[in-house]
């Protein structure tokens, strides 16, 4: 039996050794479709949520992929979709991690104030 | 006193970094995305999420031949949406895989040029009806054993593709279920095709989990990382010990006269599997394993000119 094989990618064994290639290689055409992350507003009064990403040609076919691809299922009533390029965000491992100077101000939390028992509606 | 808007942070230690991981995954929580990671674990994720996806995106195909010979309109939309529900896993899972700095049409073409493998099951025939039910009941039901534990999956993107994936995955094996509950409530004939279906796919869903674990060297590392939850042959025992009952109300019988109930563990033994058939498989001797891929590569280029038209009718607009 080859040693090479694992179940782990859900619908059963495949060969995972390191002849498998992995790397990334340089785009032709089709790889030209931007990539868009896209969220989706599961029902009225939910914000958008992140669901995941898809590659279209524009911003109109992106919306539709959408539909097509997060929604078979009525799980949203609106979506947005965003160039992947166009996201700005904050490193999540950061060694000095850009949340840590709200860790000591306890104060901005209502458990931080003790008040007696016998104060109703508080 | 340095300047203070020139100071860089120092080159990243990498010790410091892996304990970091370490930490997170010892915690029980996420790695995502833009997180340092150990190579080994980023591109063995790959490979193990390309190669899923593949296996979704041609999962298609063996149900697909019987889109046009459904034997009713309600069969056949359901299958339809079934085949859709695959093309859906597909697309999940080769945005995990970009998450991870993979390139989609990339991986697409790897797997045309047989350079990344896909789940050895989808190179069988799928001969009659019956197998479509038996593919929802069965390798989908294998399917499911091996994916509920990939929810938890250390690497967040592929834990939250998963979810998606098995809330489907449960419509596609009651589906199958039922099929199967019709046509044996059906003639002799249907009755007869269901038994054929089931001795055909009953082997090598036991396989679809992998080869027994004293013979399985790269879980222990995928196990330590969190990206696999439990060993090969843990989950085809789950999976045998859901099945028999199952098989039981269907009235068929599983083609093992090994299979019994062990009283002292409440489990089932099973008889012994055929590796040297999975090997041939997989090595790309299957029966349908030429077919397949012959299709893929179609679809890639006979429908080149649909992406390309967008393409160009995108920049067109775009000004």
């Amino acid at each position: 039996m080859s040693t090479d094989l694992t179940a782990e990618g859900g619908h059963g064994a495949v060969p995972t050794g390191p002849e498998v290639p992995v790397e990334p290689k340089a785009s032709t055409a089709r790889r030209d479709w931007p990539l868009y992350e896209v969220f989706v507003r599961g029902k009225r009064g939910l914000n958008h949520v992140h669901v995941g990403s898809l590659h279209a040609p524009d911003d109109e076919m992106a919306v539709h992929a959408a539909r097509d691809l997060y929604t078979r299922r009525n799980e949203g009533v609106s979506i947005w979709v965003v160039r992947s390029a166009d996201i700005t965000a904050s490193s999540p491992d950061e060694k000095d991690p850009m949340f840590a100077p709200n860790g000591d101000k306890v104060y901005r939390h209502p458990t931080f104030y003790e008040i007696p028992e016998n104060v109703p509606h508080m | 006193m340095s300047a203070p808007t020139l100071d860089r942070p120092a080159a990243p230690d990498e010790a410091a970094l892996q304990a970091h991981f370490d930490a997170v995954i010892a915690a029980g929580h996420r790695i995502e995305p833009r997180d340092w990671m150990p190579e080994g674990y980023r591109q063995g994720l790959i490979r193990q999420i390309a190669q899923h996806a593949h296996s979704e995106i041609i999962g298609m195909q063996p149900e697909g031949d019987w889109l046009l010979a459904a034997p009713s309109l309600r069969r056949k939309a359901i299958l339809l949406a079934k085949v859709q529900d695959e093309a859906g896993h597909g697309m999940y899972l080769y945005s995990a895989a970009e998450t991870l700095g993979a390139d989609r049409a990339d991986l697409t073409d790897k797997l045309i040029e047989r350079r990344q493998k896909y789940s050895s099951i989808f190179n069988y025939p799928t001969l009659t009806y019956a197998d479509v039910g038996v593919i929802g009941w069965l390798v989908d039901g294998a399917a499911i054993c091996n994916q509920v534990p990939l929810c938890r999956s250390s690497y967040g993107p592929y834990a939250r593709a998963m979810i998606r994936v098995c809330k489907e995955e449960s419509f596609h094996q009651r589906q199958g279920y039922e099929l199967l509950m019709t046509m044996m409530a059906g003639s002799d004939a249907q009755r007869a095709m269901v038994a054929d279906a089931v001795d055909r796919w009953w082997w090598p869903s036991l396989m679809m989990f992998g080869p027994p674990d004293d013979d399985s060297p790269n879980s222990a590392q995928s196990m330590r990382w969190g990206v696999k939850r439990h060993s090969n042959d843990e989950l085809r025992q789950r999976f045998v010990d859901m099945t028999v009952p199952q098989a039981a109300v269907l009235g068929v019988t599983l083609p093992d006269p090994e299979l019994a109930l062990d009283p002292a563990t409440g489990r089932y033994r099973f008889g012994p599997i055929d590796w040297s058939e999975l090997k041939a498989v997989i090595a790309g001797n299957g029966p349908c394993n030429a077919e397949r891929i012959a299709r893929r590569r179609a679809a890639r280029d006979d429908n080149a000119w649909v992406t390309e038209a967008a393409t160009a009718y995108a920049s067109k607009h775009a000004a």
